[in-house]
C-alpha cells in the first residue's frame, strides 16, 4: 500500500480504524477536531456503521467510550487539553475501574495557546491518574502508537492516553498503513464488580492499578518507543520527549548527535534507561513540549546532585512551544535568523466574518446596556468571544465553557444588576444547561443571551446538539415562558431587538434571549453544495 | 534536493491548495514531505502560514528553522513580510501585490511593496488582476505558485500534472484555466529572473 499524506490527527483516526474500533466519542476542540471528522468522512467507518457522531461535551464523550469498552469493544475518545478538565472525573475513575475492550483517550495539547485559553500539559493528568501515556513524535508513530495503545489497554486492562500537541495534530506527512483488525465481539467484564466503585471495591481496584505500574514501566522499556542512542561526548546527555526529538535532530544535518540521547515517547518513564544516562553523563538537558514534567521528576524537590538543564533553569523558555531554534540555543549551537519583521507589518487578529449574526447581536446589546456602568457582560467560548476585540468591546469575560451563565449569576448574587451572560448554542448544551438551572432555582436576576447560529462555529461548523431544542430546554429548566424571546439578529431588526434586550435587562428574574440566525460560513457551504448538486442534476 | 517553503496569506485565501499541489508533485517523485498547517482560531480572517518541507532525505522537524527557508510564497503582500525571519539570506520572496485589507491599520501598500523590492531576491506580481484577465478570478493562488515554480526543485510538468490531478474532478475546463494561470505566473518570474 502506498503511503498516504495524513495530518497527525488523521493518522490517529486511521490507526484507530485499523485497530478495529467500534466507535469514536468526542466534542470538537482545536487541535483534536480532525480526528473525529476523519472517521465521520471515512467510507470504511460508514460501511461498518461505527459510532462517530459528536457528544454533548468531553465528559459525556469519555463516558460513552468507557461504556463501549465495558462491552468489550474498542473505543477512542478525543478531546483538546481543556476538554480533559471537563472529562477529568470519568478519566481518573476509569483508571480505577480499568478497561475491558481497549480504550484510548487522545488529549491534544496546545502549547503557545494557538487556539486555547491555557497551555496545560495533559501528561500531568495521566501521571496523576496512573494511566500509561504514549507521546508520538511524528505522523507514522501517531498511527502505530494508536494501534499499540489499544493492545496495551487490553493487555493491562487500563485506559491509555495518547498525548499530542498542535504541531503534530496539524502537520501532514506520509503514513504507511498496516493490516486492518476486525472489531471485537461484545464480551462483558469477567468480574461483574470491576466497574462498581463502591469504596470497598474501589480500594481493591486501586491497589490493582498500582500493582500494574511495574509492568507498564517494563513496557516502556521494551516497546521500542523509548530509545537510547549512545555517543562519545558524555559531558551532556539529552532526554528528548515526543516532538522535541525532531527539533533536536533538525540541528544535526547527518542526524548524528554527539551526545547520548534518550528519546521518550512512552510513560511511565523507563527508570533504568534514565539511570544509565544519569550515570554516564555530567549534565542532563531535558527537552519536552509543554510543561517541565520530566524535568521536575528528574530534578527532585531540592534539585541536588547532577545538573539538570531545561525549562526550569532558563536554558529553554518557561512557556510556549519548542522549535528547532530554541533547541539550537539550548545546545549552544549558533542560532539562525533571517531579517527582522519590518515595523510596518500590522498584526491581523482573527475577527468575526462579514455578515456574522453575532455582529448584529452585539450591536443591539451594546446599545441596550450603554446606560449602565461598564463591565457586566460575562461571555463564553466560541466565535462570539471575538466580541471582546474592537470595534465591539462587548464582553468582559471568557473563562471556560459554561462559565458565562454561572459567573453572571455569582455577580448577581453579589448585587450586580443587571448582570448578563452571552453564550453560544453549542456551548450552552456543552455546559450551560446546569448553570442555567442554578440561576432558575435561585431566581437570579440575570439576562442570558444564547447566540444560536445553528452550529459549532469556532471549530469549523460541526453539528450542534442545541439545534431545535433550546426553547424546550429552557422551559424544561423552569425559565418563565414570558421571559424567553427569540430574535432575528439582522440590521433591519435592530430597533426591535434593542427594545427586547433593554426590557429584559430590567427584569429581576431569569430571562433568556435567543438571537437565531445561521452562521454565514455554514450557510455558504450549504449553498455551494446545493449548487453543485443542481449542476450534477442538469 | 530540498525546498523549505513558507506559504503565507490570510485565513480563507486558499494557501492550502498551493501546498496540496506542491505536495502531490513531490510525493509522486518519491520525495519526503512535512507540512505544518494552521487550523482553528486564526482561520477567521487572521494571518495564516504553512511550513512546507520537501526533501529526498528524511525530514526531522515539522517547522522550518528561522533563517533557513528557501522561499516565501505569499498570496498577500504584507503577509509576505511577516515571515522574513524565516527566510534564508539567499531565499526568494514571491508575492501577490493585491492587498487584503480587513484591518483598520493596514499600512500604505506602496511602502509594503517598497520593502518587498528591497529584498535581495523577489518576484512581485498582481495575481488577482492576472487571474481576472484569464477569466479565472479564483486562480490567483495558481498564478503565484507559477511564479514560484522556477525556484522549486520540482519539474514544471510535474506541477501541471498535480494541478490536473487536484482539479480533475471539477472538469477539464477548470483544469485548463488553472494550468493557464500557473503558466502566466511562471512567465512573469522567468522574465524577471
Ligand atoms: C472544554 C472545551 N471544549 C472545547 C473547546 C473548544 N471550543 C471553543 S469554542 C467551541 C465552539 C463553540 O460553539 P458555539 O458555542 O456554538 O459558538 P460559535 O463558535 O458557533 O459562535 C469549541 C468547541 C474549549 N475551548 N473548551
Ligand atoms: S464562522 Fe460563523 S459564527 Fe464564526 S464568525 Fe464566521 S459567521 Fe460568525
Amino acid at each position: 500500500m502506498q503511503k498516504q499524506l495524513l495530518l497527525g490527527d488523521e493518522a490517529i483516526a486511521q490507526g484507530a480504524l485499523d485497530a478495529g474500533i467500534s466507535g469514536v466519542y468526542a466534542y470538537p476542540g482545536t487541535p483534536s477536531t480532525e480526528i473525529t471528522e476523519y472517521v465521520q468522512h471515512s467510507k470504511e467507518a460508514r460501511e461498518k456503521n461505527l459510532h462517530c457522531t459528536w457528544s454533548a461535551n468531553e465528559k459525556t464523550a469519555l463516558e460513552g467510550a468507557l461504556g463501549m469498552s465495558y462491552s468489550g469493544k474498542r473505543a477512542l475518545a478525543a478531546m483538546k487539553h481543556v476538554g480533559l478538565n471537563v472529562a477529568a472525573d470519568p478519566f481518573i475513575n476509569s483508571a480505577i475501574t480499568g478497561a475491558n475492550g481497549g480504550l484510548v483517550v487522545v488529549a491534544a495539547d496546545d502549547p503557545s495557546m494557538h487556539s486555547s485559553q491555557d497551555e496545560q500539559d495533559s501528561r500531568f493528568f495521566s501521571k496523576f491518574a496512573f494511566i500509561p501515556t504514549l507521546e508520538p513524535g511524528n505522523q507514522q508513530e501517531a498511527y502505530d502508537m494508536t494501534r499499540y495503545g489499544f493492545d496495551l489497554s487490553e493487555k493491562y486492562r487500563v485506559p491509555v492516553m495518547l498525548r499530542i500537541t498542535t504541531r503534530l495534530a496539524h502537520s501532514r506527512a506520509g503514513v504507511q498503513r498496516r493490516e486492518v483488525n476486525a472489531e471485537n465481539q461484545i464480551s462483558l467484564p469477567e468480574n461483574p464488580r470491576q466497574f462498581v466503585l463502591l469504596p470497598a471495591n474501589a480500594r481493591k481496584q486501586y491497589k490493582d492499578l498500582l500493582k500494574k505500574q511495574a509492568g507498564l514501566e517494563q513496557e516502556s522499556i521494551e516497546s521500542g518507543y523509548n530509545t537510547y542512542t549512545d555517543a562519545a561526548d558524555k559531558k551532556l546527555g539529552i532526554v528528548a520527549c515526543g516532538l522535541a526529538y525532531n527539533y533536536l535532530m533538525e540541528n544535526f544535518a547527518d542526524r548524528k548527535v554527539p551526545h547520548p540521547v534518550l528519546k521518550i515517547s512512552q510513560y511511565p518513564l523507563p527508570r533504568p534507561m534514565i539511570e544509565k544516562l544519569f550515570n554516564e553523563c555530567e549534565t542532563i538537558l531535558v527537552l519536552e513540549e509543554g510543561q517541565p514534567l520530566v524535568e521536575e521528576q528528574l530534578k527532585g524537590y531540592l534539585s541536588k546532585g547532577l545538573h539538570i538543564k531545561g525549562r526550569l533553569d532558563g536554558t529553554l523558555p518557561r512557556d510556549g512551544e519548542l522549535n528547532p531554534n530554541i533547541v539550537a540555543v539550548a545546545l549552544g549551537l549558533p542560532n539562525t535568523e533571517g531579517a527582522p519583521v519590518p515595523e510596518i507589518v500590522a498584526s491581523r487578529p482573527p475577527s468575526l466574518c462579514r455578515g456574522c449574526p453575532h455582529i448584529d447581536t452585539y450591536n443591539a446589546l451594546n446599545q441596550a446596556i450603554a446606560k449602565y456602568s461598564p463591565g457586566r457582560v460575562f461571555s463564553d467560548i466560541g466565535c462570539y468571544t471575538l466580541g471582546a476585540l474592537p470595534p465591539y468591546n462587548a464582553i468582559n469575560s471568557c473563562v471556560d465553557m459554561g462559565a458565562s451563565i454561572t459567573m453572571a449569576k455569582g455577580a448577581a448574587d453579589a448585587g450586580l444588576f443587571p448582570s448578563v451572560a452571552v453564550i453560544g448554542d453549542s456551548t450552552f448544551t456543552h455546559s450551560g444547561i446546569t448553570s442555567l438551572l442554578d440561576a432558575v432555582v435561585d431566581k437570579s436576576p440575570i439576562t442570558v443571551l444564547i447566540l444560536d447560529n445553528l452550529t459549532t462555529g469556532m471549530t469549523g461548523g460541526q453539528a450542534s446538539h442545541a439545534e431545535g431544542r433550546i426553547e424546550a430546554i429552557c422551559r424544561g429548566l423552569g425559565v418563565e415562558e414570558d421571559h424567553i424571546h427569540v430574535l432575528k439578529p439582522l440590521p433591519k431588526q435592530h430597533e426591535a431587538n434593542l427594545e427586547v434586550i433593554a426590557r429584559e435587562l430590567e427584569y429581576r428574574g431569569v430571562s433568556v434571549i435567543i438571537p437565531r440566525r445561521e452562521c454565514i460560513q455554514t450557510l455558504n457551504r450549504k449553498m455551494r453544495a446545493k449548487f453543485k448538486n443542481k449542476e450534477k442534476g442538469n | 534536493m530540498k525546498n523549505d517553503i513558507i506559504l503565507a496569506g490570510v485565513g480563507g485565501q486558499g494557501i492550502l491548495s498551493i501546498a496540496a499541489i506542491i505536495g502531490l508533485a513531490a510525493v509522486d517523485m518519491g520525495m519526503h514531505l512535512k507540512q505544518a498547517e494552521v487550523h482553528g482560531m486564526s482561520q477567521r480572517g487572521g494571518d495564516v502560514q504553512s511550513h512546507l518541507r520537501i526533501s529526498d532525505e528524511e525530514i526531522a522537524s515539522d517547522l522550518i528553522p528561522k533563517g533557513c527557508a528557501d522561499m516565501i510564497i505569499s498570496v498577500e503582500p504584507m503577509e509576505s513580510l511577516r515571515y522574513l525571519p524565516w527566510l534564508s539570506p539567499d531565499g526568494y520572496v514571491i508575492t501577490n501585490t493585491t492587498p487584503f485589507v480587513n484591518i483598520p491599520n493596514y499600512p500604505e501598500i506602496g511602502k509594503v511593496l517598497d520593502i518587498v523590492q528591497q529584498q535581495p531576491h523577489y518576484v512581485m506580481l498582481d495575481c488577482d488582476t492576472m487571474a481576472k484577465e484569464l477569466e479565472s478570478a479564483k486562480s490567483a493562488n495558481m498564478v503565484v505558485l507559477g511564479a514560484a515554480s522556477p525556484f522549486l526543485c520540482i519539474p514544471f510538468e510535474r506541477l501541471e500534472a498535480a494541478v490536473a490531478k487536484l482539479f480533475g474532478k471539477k472538469g477539464d475546463a477548470v483544469v485548463a484555466l488553472n494550468i493557464k494561470a500557473l503558466n502566466a505566473g511562471r512567465q512573469v518570474a522567468l522574465n524577471s529572473k
